[in-house]
């Protein structure tokens, strides 16, 4: 039987049980078990209304996009750009301010790329934060690398909060762009960024925000918060891999050059030398990932008809529910205690590897993510291994976190 | 005892546990009781990569036959390089270049011989043929 069916606790504002039914892979047994799914933060599952729209897309419309004189390029096309606009819409941006890549990852090098191509130049600083994902450290070394900048690091507390006093100090005339992740993957932690994209605007410093944790937890207002760059992963958002989106100001697009050259990035070319687009066909060289692109915004619209504030509710109840339980096992420890923080748990236990609880909770269909999590210099402040991480959807129940609970406390006992 | 037959014991011992539970509690044990590295061999030098957790591998060549000792912070992982190091060890270079590995797959731990595979089984046996390789060339020298 399904867990969410015997769930004894009734969420009062989402129908979990019905919305499980939308995910497909989360009535899969694992190892003889009912799969318990909580490795959201690494991927999201699919709703029907993602995986029935990828078929539909190579049924009835798969065509290239932008060159077509024919029916299916039309249709194509805009379906490509009709989905631009929903993710545009969803921001709170406008449609020519929405690139297309592959992920957060292609994002924040191409802003690393471009805007340092036109922006950064010898001596200048780049500042980013202890607690980034791999994504948001090495763009920024390989761009300080080319162009002699220097990285600083903004710390962060035992809690795993920023310290804004030392943003603060680290701020200067050098400074040419925060780059800094809205939520962090390892510990959950939502950052402050009203209040770092308001310090560095007084430092007249543009901000990159990685908002690939953030996305599919709360609603983000890109003009409201007066971003400069916002990115984010489609596979995290409940969407297909392989599409992301950058958003960035059309003032600062339209002043960095193309990251890659090719098809579709261009006004003119001759044999000697070519003319860009603006904005943000600029940044699209090539045939781009159409059918996820297009995807995407259905993905979108099945968490809007949900209700994302909802979601943040009850992913809330879920965390404060885990980690009540998770704080009773002796020898435990939550790495991430941050006052704001989406529901992601990562903890470790004492004298025992993490790899060897996350075997032995996959042995019994929980799945949790163990390791460094793309988040090493992270993991060296904190001293450990590495962390187990639970990270939690909407589409978790109470129900699983009393079972997980109970797996981990086996796990424990044959461990110890 | 040849190759084959420490397998062959190995698949026999596992048998008697249908359940994944005491399998692992089986491993566990091997990792408690696998034949200690010297500390001073725990460096970079010894460590195995492409684990999740750390693992040091030494050996040592006796007589012609090379002997293991190894280290893990992670008890599963070391349960895993315990159960290798008991079907290697004790054997010439040629013969642990020569063997397969199938006895993995037959007691239900094939999962672990992906090449992804966060505790790295897989690495860990590759490791353990190229410094037969290594061996079996100084014996030849």
């Amino acid at each position: 039987m399904d867990i969410a069916i015997k769930s004894k606790i009734v969420d009062n504002e989402l129908d979990i049980e019905a919305i499980r039914k939308d995910f497909p892979i989360l009535h899969t047994k694992v190892h003889g078990q009912q799969l318990i799914y909580f490795d959201n933060a690494a991927t999201s599952q699919k709703p029907l209304a993602v995986i029935n729209a990828i078929e539909r897309y190579y049924r009835e419309t798969n065509s290239n996009v932008h060159r077509g004189i024919h029916y299916l390029s039309n249709k194509a096309t805009n379906e490509f750009e009709e989905s631009r606009k929903v993710i545009a819409a969803h921001l709170n941006a406008s449609h020519d301010e929405i690139i297309y890549t592959r992920g957060t990852t292609e994002a924040v090098n191409l802003v690393a790329f471009s805007f340092g191509e036109a922006f950064v130049k010898n001596g200048d600083e780049i500042i980013i934060s202890q607690m980034e994902h791999h994504s948001n450290i090495v763009p920024w070394q390989m761009l300080c690398e080319r162009k002699s900048a220097i990285l600083k690091f903004i710390p962060i507390t035992e809690k795993g909060e920023l310290k804004m006093e030392e943003f603060k100090k680290l701020l200067s005339s050098k400074t040419k762009l925060v780059a800094v992740n809205h939520v962090s993957n390892t510990l959950g932690t939502i950052n402050l960024v009203e209040e770092i994209i308001a310090l560095a605007h007084a430092n007249n410093t543009p901000v990159l925000l990685d908002g690939a944790q953030a996305v599919p937890h709360m609603k983000v207002d890109v003009k409201k918060l007066d971003v400069d760059f916002y990115c984010f992963s489609g596979h995290k958002l409940f969407g297909p891999t392989g599409i992301g989106v950058l958003y960035g100001k059309t003032q600062w697009l339209n002043q960095m050059p193309p990251y890659q050259g090719g098809g579709e990035m261009i006004k003119q070319v001759t044999l000697a030398k070519t003319t860009y687009n603006d904005a943000p066909l600029r940044f699209e060289a090539g045939t781009p990932n159409i059918e996820a692109s297009i995807v995407l915004a259905k993905a979108i619209e099945y968490i809007n008809k949900i209700g994302l504030d909802k979601i943040a509710k009850h992913e809330q109840d879920l965390l404060l529910y885990a980690t009540g339980k998770l704080e009773k096992i002796e020898g435990l420890k939550i790495i991430g205690t941050a006052q704001h923080k989406t529901a992601v748990i990562s903890f470790i236990v004492e004298g025992i590897h993490p790899s060897d609880i996350g075997i032995l909770l996959d042995k019994q269909g929980v799945a949790v993510r163990t390791g460094h999590h793309c988040t090493q210099p992270l993991i060296d402040f904190y001293k450990i291994p590495g962390t187990v991480r639970a990270s939690f959807a909407f589409y978790n129940t109470f129900e699983e976190i009393d079972v997980f609970e109970k797996a981990l406390n086996k796990a424990i006992s044959m461990l110890k | 005892m040849r190759i084959e037959e420490t397998e062959q014991e190995i698949v026999e011992e596992f048998e008697v546990f249908p359940e994944w539970m005491e399998k692992y509690e089986h491993i566990i044990e091997i990792g408690n009781s696998v034949p200690k590295i010297d500390e001073k061999y725990k460096d970079e030098a010894h460590e195995i990569k492409g684990c999740q957790s750390k693992v040091w591998l030494h050996s040592e060549l006796k007589e012609g036959h090379i002997f293991y000792t190894a280290d893990s912070d992670a008890i599963i992982t070391k349960g895993l390089v315990g159960l290798v190091i008991r079907v290697f060890s004790g054997h010439t270079p040629e013969e642990i270049i020569k063997a397969d590995i199938s006895f993995i797959d037959k007691i239900g731990l094939h999962e672990h011989l992906s090449p992804t595979r966060s505790n790295g089984l897989t690495a860990m046996i590759k490791q353990i043929k190229f410094d037969a390789l290594a061996q079996q060339a100084s014996i030849k020298k």
